[in-house]
């Protein structure tokens, strides 16, 4: 898994919960730092690119957290 | 106030004025050859003719089906060969999805840009190709006149009515109760020299390519509402264009909001957008209990719990999204009342949320 520097643990939150997750709590990195966000929600999948590309943010892609649910990777930009 | 007709439009007054006349004449089987027969068949030839000129159509391409989703089904499975692949635009209407799932061969799902048109570059060696002339969802139409050397089935649910039918397609579908007919009235429509094959059980009826016994009364209603919004679609169309866009600009005005779908291109009377850290279900239920009854494409109000798969494709914000699509009769002050109540429900709900 890659490593990174806040995991948010998004498990069993349906949607919009992961994204508002997101939103309040990637101002914790700093700029260039990246955040991940395991959810099992299938919603995620799109709206946490879409979430990136609105609030202009980099999405770094998904990956498979140990147990098998998708973790979305991404780094603050501003 | 109900905002919801691109799920299913109240019904026309030309179709229930037709109805009644019809539902005490139209009861006979149209088959037999007794007076009463005779008088059914009139209706549903009458009906057959008001359809194909409302169309542009011949009177023979025109079959009436028991629902939209039969006339897709028929239309797209009577084209397709055993085990040939199928290309579709990634944002089809469920209806083609499940009908192309329930065969035993590959589909081929063609990419939609952010606006949900579809690209049509990677058609590889697909004979036939399933293209909506309009989404149903985002409005967005799509370029079925620009497919090349392939036969096209054309789910014109969404369209049929309000739009002209494009050229080049080889298949079509509609629904009455888009336009304002009744329920339970499809219309499949195949081209003089398709390849098309019933795939289905035949059944001895007027009309050998649909099953099942005519509702003579329904199908002259959905007949004369056809005719009607045909009639009437220059002006509908021209004030529900305009009444969209002014939502489209009211909406976009909210903090975090995507206005989804061909700003211009489109269906005229339906918008769909999405608002950030909004639940789907939450702004739905909160927009009813001020009045405005509104659909949704978020993974909340789906039984599935997916998002919706148009939004999917397009890359678009799947939750806190709502689909408003206007009656004929829709006012500016309706549209304004609105556009007055979005913002304060978006900002309820965001607060509610913690933001």
């Amino acid at each position: 898994m890659t490593e990174t520097d806040l995991e948010l643990d998004c498990r069993g939150l349906l949607c919009p919960r992961p994204v508002i997750e997101l939103a309040k709590r990637i101002g914790e990195v700093a700029i260039g730092g990246t955040v991940a966000v395991a959810a099992t929600d299938a919603a995620a999948a799109y709206d946490i690119p879409a979430w990136c590309r609105l609030r202009e943010q980099e999405y770094v892609g998904a990956e498979p957290a140990d147990d098998g649910v998708p973790r979305y990777l991404v780094r603050r930009v501003s | 106030m109900y905002l919801d007709t691109a799920s299913s439009e109240p019904l026309h007054p030309a179709a229930r004025e037709a109805f009644l006349a019809a539902l005490d004449r139209g009861y006979a089987d149209p088959r037999r050859l007794h007076a009463s027969a005779r008088d059914a068949r009139l209706i549903l030839d009458n009906a057959r003719e008001a359809v194909a000129e409302a169309l542009g159509v011949r009177r023979d391409e025109v079959s009436f089906t028991s629902s939209g989703t039969d006339a897709v089904h028929r239309g797209l499975l009577g084209l397709t060969r055993p085990g040939a692949e199928v290309a579709h635009a990634a944002v089809e209407h469920s209806a083609v999805l499940h009908a192309l799932a329930w065969r035993d061969a590959p589909a081929r799902q063609l990419r939609v840009d952010r606006q949900g048109r579809v690209d049509l570059s990677d058609l590889g060696a697909t004979e036939v190709v399933a293209l909506q002339h309009a989404n149903h969802e985002v409005g967005t139409i799509q370029p079925v006149a620009e497919v090349r050397d392939r036969t096209v089935f054309m789910d014109a649910c969404a369209s049929m009515g309000r739009l002209p039918l494009p050229e080049g397609w080889s298949v079509a579908a509609g629904s009455a109760h888009k336009w304002g007919g009744p329920a339970g009235v499809g219309v499949l429509l195949v081209r003089k020299g398709s390849p098309w094959r019933n795939p289905f059980p035949a059944d001895d009826r007027v009309d050998e390519r649909v099953s099942g016994f005519e509702d003579v009364p329904a199908v002259l209603a959905a007949a004369a509402a056809l005719q009607a919004v045909v009639a009437e679609r220059d002006e509908v169309n021209a004030r529900q264009h305009a009444l969209v866009d002014r939502i489209r600009a009211a909406v976009a005005q909210i903090p975090d909001t995507e206005v989804v779908g061909d700003p211009v291109d489109r269906l005229p009377h339906l918008v769909t957008c999405s608002f950030l850290y909004v639940d789907g279900e939450a702004i739905v239920d909160a927009l009813n209990r001020r009045g405005f009854e509104v659909a949704s494409g978020s993974a909340c109000t789906a039984s599935t719990l997916e998002p919706s798969h148009v939004l999917a494709a397009m890359g678009a914000l799947t939750h806190g999204n709502i689909r408003v699509s206007l009656t004929r009769g829709a006012t500016e002050a309706d549209v304004d009342a609105f556009c007055a109540a979005v913002p304060e429900v978006v900002a309820e709900l965001r607060r509610d949320a913690g933001l």
